[in-house]
């Protein structure tokens, strides 16, 4: 089918290359961090403590943004983190979009019961100070990669639901759904065959949406000691760290932050580009 | 008629989302490995002084029956003692509590303020570079989360260019003799205006980071609901009476386009009370979810019951307050 609304498609824009350049580079940090990193993350050394960036007095070399307090290596240390922050952006995100947007097609377009349900318990979850709820939830479930992912999923599946389920009920009250049922199709086919693809672009901006959120989530919990074990390196535990010792050594709290910083907007915008890709009215 | 049962619908839900809140949290505490009893003794301690202790807090019978035990004493206001700070919860929370209603609500003005006047000189001059530059920062304020945009402003006016402070909530040395916890409120009834800014002086980051994406919301949905706006018939008719753009943006269409951002601000407004706890943290600013945080970390389970519930019910009461404005602002709504 060709017909003028082809013509409208946009060019894919500045914004999803830059997102998507940045998103990139952190996946090939993460993947090749050993052979990449400088120096060993974890190394501790008294004498190269508190090292500054490459262009001021004192650096030195190896060490292009400088150190920590234990002499850590701190741009080794944000490359090592991208693999946390990108594990937990992918599994968390991906599991959150699939049980979220499950629950919300089947409450927005079956109705009746399994609506009443979802929608209290969306409720409930609501009044929820959510921050409160994952630092409660890390600490019953104990620190740990998993631990996260399953805080992550229990807090934020709502944010699916919500939306995916006010689409549904759009979506099912259209001709064409009320034309798939009058040709005989399951209720169940045509949830996944009309009703989804259609809420597709809705889905993709929201699961890109809630990667960035994943990882700032992560964050926030290393940020109250409550994430991953000191061992391994992560952006929040940079931050926290930084953050005590910020008039003392500034680089310390400012590269991981502007890393974080960029990845959140990364995520985001690469979100809204892709949306409109996928919408099937412009494509 | 059929208001008062839509009323007595609204509070029942109401209710039975505080209940849910309530059994949630309940269940989930109790799961937390680690005896918080056996944390209060010294070391020292003997079986028979932690079965004691245990009794006297009731974490020896079932779960059912500590659930009826505390919700019991609830629905008279008593919401147990705290297990590490030793004080009746409902003391500890409710003096506590006045510093994050202050926080919450100076956030919500400037984010009213500055994403109303981004809205309105977005529509004042659309379709302008000044409207282009206004979707981009909103674009890219909304993008990043409230704790983000604390450590940036951390940064910035803590480090850089010192100006304000980064942690507390007022400063120690300050002589304050005040009846309530509510700071900033009583120093301005007090007109004790050293006061006021030492507070200002503390709450102005933490306000602004939770205000930036809030306000960013306000400026694209009030933008966007102005501009629909300003194609319907009885704005061009004020156009044609002679008004000016700005006579007609902020007097004709304002007041409609209004209803649909309100909406959402609720919500959005509950959003930013729940990130109180992560900013409060952030800023060492001794508010509820400062105390929230640490009782996590104590196991100090009835205090963490009291100050969930407590968010619980001021959400609910967020929401319920701005349906009634909704209906109160509404003209469709006020005479049904």
């Amino acid at each position: 089918m060709r017909d003028a609304r082809g013509d409208v498609k946009r060019p894919i824009g500045l914004r999803l290359w830059l997102s998507g350049g940045w998103l990139s580079l952190l996946v090939l940090a993460a993947l090749l961090a050993p052979w990449i990193a400088p120096q060993d993350p974890l190394a501790q050394d008294l004498f190269t403590s508190r090292l500054p960036p490459f262009w001021e007095a004192g650096a030195e070399p190896g060490y292009w943004l400088g150190s920590d307090s234990l002499g850590r290596d701190v741009l080794s240390r944000i490359i090592h983190g991208a693999r946390l922050a990108l594990i937990v952006a992918l599994v968390a995100g991906t599991l959150t979009c699939v049980i979220g947007t499950a629950l919300g097609l089947i409450a927005g377009f079956y109705r009746g019961w399994p609506d009443r349900i979802i929608s209290r318990f969306v409720d409930i979850w609501m009044a929820f100070p959510p921050v409160l709820f994952a630092i409660l939830l890390i600490a019953v479930l104990g620190t740990g990669l998993t631990s996260i992912i399953i805080a992550i999923v229990v807090i934020d599946w709502t944010r699916f639901a919500r939306v995916i389920r006010a689409e549904a009920m759009t979506q099912g009250a259209m001709d064409y759904v009320a034309s798939a049922q009058v040709a005989g199709r399951k209720r169940m086919g045509t949830m996944l065959t009309e009703i989804l693809p259609n809420v597709l672009p809705t889905i993709i901006a929201l699961l890109t949406l809630e990667m960035g959120i994943a990882v700032i989530v992560e964050a926030i919990l290393s940020f109250v000691n409550l994430s991953i074990s000191t061992d391994s390196p992560t952006w929040g535990g940079m931050i926290s760290e930084g953050r005590t010792s910020v008039h003392q050594a500034w680089w310390v709290l400012v590269f991981p932050l502007i890393t974080l910083f960029l990845t959140v907007l990364s995520f985001s915008q690469l979100g809204e580009g892709l949306k409109d890709r996928f919408d099937p009215v412009l494509r | 008629m059929t208001l008062l049962r839509s009323i007595l619908m609204r509070f029942l839900s109401t209710a039975i989302t505080l209940f849910g809140v309530a059994v949630i949290i309940f269940v989930v505490i109790r799961v937390v490995p680690g005896n918080p009893i056996a944390m209060m003794l010294p070391p020292g301690a003997t079986e028979a002084d932690i079965a004691r202790l245990q009794a006297q807090y009731g974490f020896d019978k079932s779960i059912f029956e500590q659930f009826t035990i505390w919700l019991g004493g609830v629905v008279q206001g008593d919401f147990g003692t705290s297990i590490s700070l030793r004080q009746p919860v409902s003391a500890l929370v409710l003096n506590r509590l006045p510093a994050t209603l202050e926080l919450s609500i100076v956030a919500l003005i400037i984010a009213v303020v500055s994403g109303g006047t981004m809205a309105l000189t977005g529509t004042r001059w659309r379709n302008t570079r000044k409207e282009g530059a206004i979707d981009v920062s909103t674009g890219m304020a909304l993008s990043i989360p409230d704790f983000l945009w604390g450590l940036v402003l951390i940064l910035l006016f803590g480090v850089l260019w010192p100006v304000f402070h980064i942690s507390g909530r007022i400063s120690p040395a300050l002589d304050i003799d005040f009846t309530t916890n509510f700071y900033l409120f009583e120093a301005l009834l007090r007109l004790r205006f050293d006061v006021l800014g030492d507070l200002i002086g503390h709450m102005f980051m933490p306000a602004l980071a939770l205000a930036i994406p809030l306000s960013a919301i306000i400026a694209q949905l009030l933008k966007q609901s102005l501009k629909e706006t300003m194609h319907l018939d009885y704005v061009t008719l004020s156009r044609t009476h002679g008004y000016g753009e700005h006579h007609v943006i902020t007097r004709d269409a304002l007041p409609n386009a209004i209803l649909p951002t309100l909406t959402l601000v609720g919500v959005q407004f509950t959003f930013l009370i729940g990130g109180t706890v992560i900013i409060e943290r952030l800023f060492s600013y001794e508010g509820l979810g400062n105390m929230a945080i640490d009782a996590v970390i104590n196991r100090d389970l009835p205090l963490i019951q009291g100050i969930v519930i407590l968010f619980a019910l001021i959400f609910t009461l967020v929401n319920l307050a701005v349906d009634m404005l909704y209906v109160v602002l509404n003209p469709r709504l006020r005479h049904a």
